[in-house]
């Protein structure tokens, strides 16, 4: 057992961590679109220093970066407190399945302008219908000469109006049981037949969209994986989903429970035990939900998967997070419930948690019929 | 970054599995915690094995390994709810080791070691130590006080022998007018006491949530395992959940205790606080799903719940663990 980072991650760290110093985009501007154009051209300079794809082998741009490497490279920006680079879901999502199921041809075509952030990737996955139930999705795909001809609605697309490609998951034959007659599809965002309609989240942002596909077309080319293969592909997208992002939102909940220890500290409520047993609390959350990370992380290297605490993060992270803002809204009074302080947002944005990336209902259904083998109903 | 045993700690795990799920049975602890005794037999197995001297140094007779195998086998034996003195001992062991001049370690440990002279540990508080466990048969009792530490001898000291809920484990009050000072430092061997406690805790709770999931799969109700049901299977994975928290959180506590001694504050004030509510938790949880039969004395499940709620008021309560947590994280943000 060694829980230091060993020379090389270390020099990794050292390394990233000097380049972000000099490379600090700063504070983001208002405005979506604005924040949007910042986090592209963030991604542009990650790109151009060799950082924005640490996690993808070396024949594909990335740097071959261990698991342990990848942790370190988002808790280091998250600690720094720069921003995701914009193509997230392509850089988390989109190659890494497309390294697992693509053609060559495809591996040539986009992999390379989803790491400069040149076309941006959206997830066409979740459908009005078929949120946690994702394998019982009806967006249609009509074979067409060497085209496919697609219909349907897809829900929760983030990144959708400034997305070039999407990640389609349609059905493609309604004879087969649901988990069958799927197909993955490379979907162009740019024709008339995808519509993009923003959906206003509680915040009163708009990071999701609604699509409305009618008659869209996509050539045969764009096939992921195979006719009928469809949901294979996309739990490879879901496996690297849930995994991903774990240790950058792991630090973010840290650098808030920090500010919000910090605040407590300067009013001298650090004194009151009934603060101390609280924020002690969610200190202890939040140091256990980055050990077990690590923890899975070992496993995955060791073993080549993670053990029963691999499936655990996503949920500890959500309901900590979630705990976090209500205490601070209890900490820090009124003024937390203002539209102008970050505390007011984060309150309202962290319902979602227990929501994206699949439901806390749907995790515990993973852990209790994968993990412990309960029955399934 | 390995955050895994090695492969000889695994071997220790397996075999300590291995060796209680024979030795240590239900049935076992049943009768030794009917008697109001201790299984005589596995404790001379677990001297014969060298177990009790784990963590102590060659030189005074142990086997010359550290916190993490002392965890590794503390988890085990809560795991099997086992009937011993081996917690009392390895606490006031660590204390010895830890908080003790070169003489007192020459003098004490040996004993400790082969489990020949065993030790065990109080906590002062304003009536005496009132919850010592073994009090009536170690050899000598470690009494804290006010971030000190004294050692007496049982036979200076007045006992008397008190009932707990938990039926597995033999407890004493304690009152004594002198002792031999510790003068090391005792903050950081109490600390190491506590992780090796919260691995016990760990143990517990591993075996509550396996007994549950297995009692899930095959009770049924309506035809059906109550497994199946999302009210019972959800309850089942929240056990996971605070199970593997809680041990992520001592086995940090029991690497810092060997490799990084500045982290080891947080770390047992993590690993305690996290397992005292785990275990509680999960026990608790475990009457429910095992529902109607589990409230029974005939069933197993109330073993591991009782000891889960003493071992919990050892050393530091829970809330006393999470407020030296926000103290620890505030410090280290102060400094940095």
């Amino acid at each position: 057992m060694d829980l230091t980072f060993n020379a090389s991650e270390l020099a990794f760290r050292d390394e990233f961590r000097a380049w972000i110093d000099a490379n600090h985009p700063g504070d983001a501007p208002d405005g979506e679109d604005e924040a949007y154009g910042f986090r592209r051209d963030w991604q542009r300079k990650l790109y151009e220093g060799g950082w924005a794809a640490v996690h993808w082998p070396k024949e594909y741009g990335g740097r071959d970066a261990t698991l342990v490497e990848a942790a370190i490279f988002n808790e280091e920006l998250a600690r720094a407190r720069a921003p995701f680079p914009a193509n997230v879901l392509g850089l988390l999502l989109a190659g890494p399945t497309l390294m697992t199921w693509g053609t060559d041809e495809q591996k040539d075509r986009y992999l390379s302008p989803i790491m400069s952030g040149e076309e941006i990737w959206c997830q066409g996955f979740s459908e009005p219908e078929a949120g946690s139930d994702l394998a019982s999705l009806k967006t249609k795909a009509v074979k067409d000469g060497d085209e496919w001809v697609v219909t349907g609605q897809k829900v929760w697309t983030s990144g959708a109006q400034y997305s070039k490609w999407c990640m389609l998951v349609a059905r493609t034959d309604f004879d087969q049981p649901k988990h069958k007659g799927l197909t993955y599809f490379i979907l162009d965002m740019e024709q008339e037949a995808v519509q993009v309609r923003p959906l206003v989240q509680i915040t009163g942002e708009a990071e999701f969209n609604e699509l409305f596909i009618e008659e869209a077309r996509i050539p045969d080319a764009n096939v992921v994986g195979g006719v009928g293969n469809g949901w294979k592909v996309a739990l490879t997208t879901l496996m690297n989903e849930r995994a991903g992002l774990a240790f950058g939102l792991q630090v973010g909940l840290k650098v808030k429970l920090d500010q919000l220890t910090e605040t407590a500290a300067a009013r001298g409520l650090l004194e009151d035990p009934v603060v101390a047993d609280r924020l002690g609390d969610l200190h202890l959350r939040c140091e256990i939900l980055r050990l077990t990370a690590y923890r899975g992380l070992t496993a995955t290297m060791k073993y080549g998967q993670p053990g029963p605490e691999g499936s655990l993060t996503k949920w500890m992270w959500s309901d900590t997070n979630q705990q976090l803002m209500q205490y601070a809204a209890d900490l820090l009074g009124p003024e937390a419930l203002l539209t102008d302080s970050p505390w007011s947002y984060e309150l309202l944005r962290s319902r979602g948690n227990t929501i994206e990336g699949g439901t806390t209902e749907i995790l515990k259904n993973i852990v209790a019929e994968r993990v412990l083998g309960l029955p399934r109903r | 970054m390995n955050f895994d045993f090695t492969d000889d700690q695994h071997e220790i795990k397996r075999t300590a599995r291995d060796l209680l799920g024979r030795r240590s049975t239900f049935e076992r602890v049943r009768a030794a915690a009917e008697s109001a005794t201790y299984d005589e037999a596995l404790w001379q197995e677990l001297r014969d094995l060298g177990w009790t001297g784990i963590a102590i140094s060659e030189e005074h007779g142990g086997a010359g390994l550290g916190q993490v195998e002392l965890v590794i086998l503390m988890e085990e034996l809560g795991y099997a709810v086992a009937g011993s003195p081996f917690l009392s001992n390895a606490l006031g062991g660590l204390l010895i080791d830890h908080a003790g001049s070169d003489e007192q370690r020459a003098r004490w440990l040996p004993g400790i070691a082969s489990g020949e002279a065993t030790a065990t540990v109080g906590t002062i508080g304003s009536d005496g130590a009132e919850l010592v466990p073994d009090a009536a048969t170690a050899a000598l009792i470690v009494l804290v006080e006010d971030g000190g530490a004294t050692v007496v001898e049982r036979s200076a000291a007045d006992v008397t022998a008190i009932e707990t809920i938990d039926p597995t484990r033999r407890f004493g009050r304690v009152a004594a007018t002198s002792g031999e000072a510790l003068s090391g430092d005792v903050a950081g061997a109490l600390e190491r006491c506590e992780v090796a406690l919260a691995a016990e805790l760990v143990g517990v709770a591993q075996r509550a949530m396996e007994m549950s999931v297995a009692y899930a799969k095959d009770r049924k109700q309506f035809d059906t395992p109550i497994g199946a049901y999302q009210a019972v299977s959800h309850r089942c994975a929240q056990m996971l959940l605070e199970t593997e928290g809680a041990r992520s959180a001592t086995y940090f506590g029991a690497w810092a205790a060997d490799a990084d001694p500045a982290q080891l504050t947080l770390g047992a004030a993590m690993a305690k606080a996290a397992a005292a509510e785990a275990a509680r938790n999960v026990t608790a949880s475990a009457i429910q799903v095992h529902g109607g039969i589990g409230f029974t004395w005939e069933a197993d499940v109330h073993w591991l719940y009782k000891r889960a709620q003493v071992d919990a008021a050892l050393l530091t309560g829970a809330r006393a663990s999470r407020a030296r947590v926000a103290r620890a994280a505030a410090a280290t943000l102060v400094k940095g």
